[in-house]
């Protein structure tokens, strides 16, 4: 790690910091696309499946729907509304977030993870953009049709304000998982099994798409506080339905940002722990 | 095991075949348990992951909440939800994982080497979670007694003896279609891809996500003919007492077939795929 420092050709300034970054970030990119689409069988299958999820993830919503009006005061169309989040993130976490991070995590069982290191820019970055799968721009535009859908049947569209409240959430969201893989990924430092840690980070993500106020007593807490999906979707739901106050959008924002920041801190510590397992 | 190496004939008859795994066959479970006590942490991470159930729970307690759907009220969704999730953890494995892997990196070779048939040894590894398994869910299953004694299973000793029957049926399933899924990977690059898909529908028409009996008439229609609610809601709806002893004999019989079935197209497609199948390494 010391080499990575000693080496970095240190760039002028923030501007040139930030072209240099997204030029590395387009280069990575486009390797990723290259690679998924060698792979013609599976690029096609891949798409299936994330078309088939989309679907498997509403199925349970019509049914509670098809038998209530409302549940835990919110209606149909509202709930699709979280729905629509819980499908672009997760679109974001499966197609840029945890592949990438997968593969640090067998990087640092066999030890390669020395040629990111010795690259000379930020190893954090490197890792996280290494790998990207681009099929799931499906779930995106499956997110938009379900957002156009629930907000026609709402028959109000939310206001410039709200969307731009929906937009920071968004981005938010996205820094909070990332933060969670990083934290995660910083554990395989420790203990360097970790693959199935991602599984269950998957599969406590899935509960996102229900609002949070259906459940009740630990699991309300534990959503809240601990994997705060409530801030990965239902937070975001209220903000595009003009539901949200400003204080608590407020420290939502807060809340996120400061955990973003303890979760680079932790990645800086387990990277000084470090040691190659080769020679 | 490794004793019978050296004195392996080139080509066993079936009857030694299977003699010699029924031999190996307590070994192999032995060497199983230890794994299973010694990747301990790893083996309760993989538990934690099927949580859907009790998420799932949760939301038709608030939907029950005021009054009942259709002849579940809040105890029932409670009984059956602890069901799938006691029954998705005893018979649940991930051989289907394993085996594309072995296939693709090659270390299957090795496995070819083993005087016994890799799927014997691949079901003894498996097999011998189930223990584990059963300690883990053991919780589950004690709160599903306390708080639907009235109704499980009818109170009938032969319901009982089809839920034992049907579980068994559940476990060999599910282990032959990750066999013939995983042997796939002979053939596709995208064996884990077809696996999930099948994941995908088998969330819906098993009764996993939402109980069979609150999908709409033609899904439940084709559950009773597709596989996978002999995976998983057959067994369930057998131990919270939604079958009838008629309904559930025929349950079990469909089930069988399916396993015999499966087992057919696990051991034809892991033959053929064989053929093709070259190792790389030294």
């Amino acid at each position: 790690m010391s080499v990575d420092v000693a080496l970095t050709p240190r760039p002028a300034g923030p501007v040139a910091l930030l072209r240099r970054y997204t030029g590395l970030f387009r280069v990575q990119l486009a390797i990723s696309t290259l690679t998924a689409m060698q792979y013609r069988t599976d690029f096609v299958v891949r798409g299936l499946i994330a078309i088939l999820w989309m679907a498997v993830t509403l199925v349970p919503l019509l049914v509670v729907f098809g038998v209530r009006k409302t549940v835990a005061g919110w209606s149909f169309p509202e709930s699709l509304v979280v729905v629509g989040w819980f499908t672009l993130l997760h679109a974001v976490l499966e197609g840029a977030v945890s592949p990438s991070l997968t593969a640090v995590v067998e990087h640092v069982r066999h030890g390669t993870l020395d040629f990111f290191l010795l690259k000379p820019a930020d190893a954090q970055f490197l890792v996280s953009t290494a790998k990207i799968e681009p099929w799931h721009v499906v779930d995106v535009f499956g997110a938009l049709a379900i957002f156009c859908y629930a907000f026609a049947k709402l028959g109000r569209w939310p206001r410039p304000l709200e969307l731009g409240a929906g937009l920071a959430f968004l981005a938010l969201a996205v820094v909070i998982l990332y933060s969670f893989w990083i934290l995660v990924v910083s554990a395989s430092f420790w203990v360097v099994k970790v693959d199935n840690l991602s599984y269950l980070f998957g599969s406590l993500f899935d509960a996102a798409r229900w609002p949070i106020t259906v459940f009740r007593g630990a699991l309300r807490i534990i959503f809240t506080f601990v994997f705060p999906i409530a801030l990965l979707t239902t937070y975001p739901a209220m903000a595009l339905l003009g539901k949200l106050d400003g204080k608590t959008a407020v420290a939502a924002l807060a809340g996120g940002l400061i955990f973003a920041a303890i979760a680079r801190r932790v990645w800086r510590r387990a990277l000084a722990l470090y040691t190659s397992a080769s020679s | 095991m490794t004793a019978a190496a050296p004195t392996a004939p080139a080509r066993p008859g079936l009857g030694s075949e299977i003699g010699r795994a029924a031999k190996a066959f307590p070994t192999l479970l032995r060497i199983g348990v230890s794994e299973v006590v010694a990747y301990r942490a790893e083996f309760l991470v993989w538990i934690l992951t099927t949580n859907m159930p009790l998420v799932m729970l949760a939301i038709w307690h608030a939907v029950a909440a005021d009054g009942p759907v259709g002849r579940f009220d809040q105890r029932a969704f409670t009984a059956y939800y602890l069901g799938v999730l006691a029954v998705r953890l005893l018979t649940s494995n991930w051989a289907v994982w394993q085996l594309s892997m072995e296939i693709r990196d090659g270390t299957l070779s090795a496995k070819l080497l083993r005087p016994i048939h890799p799927i014997l040894a691949l079901a003894a590894e498996h097999l011998s979670a189930v223990p584990m398994r059963a300690a883990v869910i053991s919780p589950v299953v004690a709160i599903m007694l306390y708080s639907g004694w009235d109704r499980l299973l009818r109170h009938d000793p032969v319901l009982l003896l089809i839920l034992l029957a049907s579980l068994v049926g559940a476990w060999l399933l599910i282990f032959f279609s990750m066999v013939l899924m995983g042997s796939l990977a002979f053939f596709a690059e995208s064996a884990l891809g077809i696996f999930e898909l099948w994941l995908g529908v088998h969330a819906i028409f098993s009764g996993y996500l939402v109980p069979l009996e609150a999908l709409p008439h033609w899904v439940r229609g084709a559950a009773n003919v597709l596989p996978f609610r002999f995976m998983l809601g057959f067994p369930v709806e057998t131990l919270v007492g939604l079958l009838g002893r008629h309904d559930a004999v025929m349950a079990l019989g469909v089930q069988w077939g399916y396993v015999a079935l499966f087992g057919l197209a696990a051991l034809w497609v892991w033959r053929v795929g064989l053929r093709t199948f070259s190792a790389y390494g030294g």
